[in-house]
């Protein structure tokens, strides 16, 4: 079976800084890779160039199957769920309008917004706007939405940082839906214990090099 | 999810969130008001004079404050949402095409309130039946203007200075729009056709749309 993510050589520079240097990796369907390192060693960057959001400036490679220079993404990237440091949800709105934009957007049928809202714990509190919403909220409707979406290759930037024991163990029922359905799943993490935990397999990064965690 | 309709989601939450916020009727259009104030106290409180520049004044802070409106902030994503966007498979023409229905919607709004401040404050002789002329030539002037707002915003996305680098965009080229839009007025005063005008907004309007939508994802991709 083909690998779902394949990095060869890549390099990344954002402002004329490079970021990544000589990155290589590959990452199997049904596995779990984790990625620890310090603030600033390009984890970051890292999930942005397998998530096809940055491209790199040297190397080569391929996400689920399509080579990193192709002009056509989109198809590639419907395939991709992303939880990032942020969460991307417009503040005006409620909770349950947020995840009814983007189910909307991603041509979801709604009606299954409040089953998933149901699944995340935000049943009852799907109405509170985002702006007046927890951390642990907004990381709930994040989860909803890739619980919507199922996408195969699944990224997590520090995704569990901040949030409490039920939120946590929702995002590990999504990977192990994720690993069930043949997909991939890069953690991000400057808690290695937590990726050592969680992770068949784990790499550190360190001034944007990856190395085998020891 | 088809591109009108990812179009029309992305217009249809817009317009919610500026209903929410009020950023265009709170706060845009009183000072523009404000603004139209000015004029006539500025001028001495001639009565002739102010009734004679009302809609070249309309038609100056119409622009000034209608690239406000379609650079207002509810129009501008957070890096997140553009990355989630990408995602879920948005295509960025879509969103440029939701955008301007949204902003072309508040600028026409925004204008026709701030035209209808300027006859009570000005009270111009306009010539009979000029109304539906001026409502085309406002509607044509919202949409450009808006065409042009958004595609500033994309070139600009990201960069610190983006509201003053965006106007700098879009002020020398909003002119066809500004001429062809007072001129429409003129030649109804002056008895003449306005097709000439209204020809020149359109044209500038589908070339803004056209320029806008092929230019959407090659500005996106090249962000990346």
């Amino acid at each position: 079976m083909d690998p779902v993510a394949n990095l060869e050589g890549v390099g990344v520079s954002l402002g004329g800084r490079p970021v990544l240097r000589g990155v290589s990796l590959t990452v199997e369907p049904g596995e779990v890779l984790g990625i620890s390192g310090a603030n600033g060693s390009g984890k970051t960057t890292l999930v942005r160039t397998l998530a096809t959001l940055q491209r790199p400036h040297e190397g080569n490679g391929s996400i689920l199957g399509v080579d990193f220079d192709t002009s056509d993404l989109v198809s590639v990237r419907k395939q991709i769920g992303l939880i990032g440091h942020t969460p991307a949800l417009v503040p005006e709105l409620s909770l349950r309008e947020n995840l009814t934009h983007i189910a909307k957007l991603a041509g979801i049928d709604v009606a299954r917004v409040d089953p998933a809202l149901e699944v995340v714990g935000l049943d009852e509190a799907g109405d509170r706007q985002a702006e007046a919403a927890s951390f642990g909220m907004k990381r709930r409707i994040e989860v909803a939405h890739l619980l919507l979406r199922k996408p195969r290759f699944l990224l997590l930037d520090e995704a569990v940082s901040g949030l409490d024991v039920s939120a946590s163990e929702l995002i590990g029922a999504l990977i192990e839906t994720n690993i069930e359905r043949g997909g991939a799943t890069v953690m991000v993490s400057h808690d290695s214990d937590h990726l050592r935990a969680v992770c068949q397999r784990t790499m550190y990064l360190t001034t944007g090099r990856l190395e085998v965690a020891t | 999810m088809s591109f009108w309709s990812q179009a029309l989601e992305i217009a249809r939450v817009d317009l919610n969130v500026e209903r929410r916020i009020g950023e265009t009727m709170r706060v845009v259009l009183p000072f523009a008001v404000v603004s139209l104030i000015v004029f006539p106290l500025a001028l001495g409180l001639q009565v002739t004079v102010i009734g004679q520049i009302g809609p070249a004044v309309f038609w100056a802070l119409g622009v000034l404050f209608g690239m406000q409106v379609a650079l207002r902030q509810s129009a501008a994503d957070s890096p997140e949402r553009r990355d989630l966007q990408a995602l879920v498979g948005v295509d960025p023409a879509a969103r440029f095409v939701g955008r301007t229905i949204s902003g072309g919607v508040l600028t026409f709004a925004f204008l026709i309130a701030l035209f209808v401040a300027m006859l009570l404050l000005y009270g111009p002789s306009l010539p009979p039946g000029s109304v539906p002329a001026l409502l085309l030539s406002s509607l044509l002037l919202a949409v450009g203007l808006t065409e042009l707002g958004t595609l500033a915003g994309e070139v600009t996305t990201g960069l610190r200075s983006r509201t003053a680098l965006a106007s700098l965009i879009v002020a020398p080229l909003a002119l066809p729009l500004v001429i062809g839009a007072s001129q429409t007025l003129e030649a109804l005063i002056r008895d003449e056709s306005i097709l000439p005008w209204v020809l020149l907004m359109m044209a500038s309007g589908l070339a803004l749309a056209v320029a806008g939508v092929a230019l959407a994802r090659p500005l996106e991709e090249a962000a990346r």
